[in-house]
């Protein structure tokens, strides 16, 4: 397939994941939006490094990966200590940093 | 392209897995729908990993996002939502749909085993796990190590976040004074 196409379909999902992160309030989804955000990087990453034929791309797709994992681990720990602090993840009702 | 080549046909399979789950993610109402619908994404990408070349990463993609952070999500769905707002209720679809599709299953994958000339010589695979392993030890050690470090520190992080109060204070008093 060409590079071309791995583009476009990583530009979808990057839109796509773009549109959950704005319109969504519920801060579950937003962070499964950032998810499909990285996601996309990496496809773009490893469709560049097919067509130039170089190994960079891997390598900084697999520190993508690790660091959505810590992001995910960090970003879920702080929804759980938010939502047992104020009962809702709604973005909007969290607009302080004071309860 | 003119013809309709097996590549293209796996190619745009994924492609349209990966595009229509996501947009059930961020369009959603159900919460669970979602994060259900992120594993559909995340073994779609993984797929086009394997496409494109990338064999380790599309391995490292499932084990890491599937197996690690879908379930810590799911966990999250659980633990944050109030039980009105998710509804766990599984219609299933009863046993006229099931046993068919369960007979028809079986007897495509036997047709398929006993029809297929199983190529019995060893191909000569092509693996590009060695390369980024001597990268990541070689040229990248730095970033490897401090990607460990990273690690550690969110498991940290992700622990005293979450933890309960801490042993002989009230919640409240835990939660308020985090920073101690």
């Amino acid at each position: 397939m060409p590079t071309l196409y791995y583009l476009y379909l990583s530009f979808a999902l990057f839109f796509i994941g773009t549109a959950g992160v704005l319109l969504r309030r519920n801060a579950l989804i937003v962070l499964m939006a950032i998810e499909l955000q990285l996601n996309a990087g990496n496809l773009a990453l490893l469709a560049f490094s097919r067509s130039l034929g170089d190994l960079k791309g891997h390598v900084f797709a697999f520190f993508v990966i690790a660091l959505a994992a810590a992001e995910a681990a960090v970003g879920l720990a702080i929804l759980v200590g938010m939502y047992r602090t104020r009962q809702t993840i709604n973005l909007d009702e969290v607009a302080t940093m004071k309860r | 392209m003119s013809t309709v080549t097996p590549a293209a046909i796996v190619f745009f399979g994924l492609c349209a897995l990966v595009v229509g789950c996501a947009g059930g993610v961020a369009l959603s109402r159900n919460i669970l729908h979602a994060a259900f619908l992120l594993l559909g994404t995340l073994a779609g990408t993984a797929g086009l990993y394997l496409f494109i070349g990338a064999d380790f990463l599309g391995v490292a993609q499932i084990l890491i996002y599937v197996g690690g952070i879908l379930v810590l999500l799911l966990f999250a769905v659980l633990l944050t939502s109030k039980v009105g707002d998710t509804r766990l209720s599984n219609p299933s679809a009863g046993l006229q749909f099931g046993v068919p599709l369960g007979v028809l299953l079986a007897a495509g994958l036997v047709y398929l085993v006993f029809t297929t000339p199983w190529p019995l010589t060893e191909a000569v695979a092509t693996p590009m796990t060695g390369r980024p392993g001597e990268a990541f030890l070689g040229e990248y050690l730095l970033l490897f190590e401090l990607a460990s470090v990273v690690l550690l520190m969110a498991l940290v992080g992700a622990m005293v976040l979450a933890r309960r109060a801490v042993k002989g204070r009230s919640p409240d008093a835990a939660s308020g004074g985090a920073a101690t």
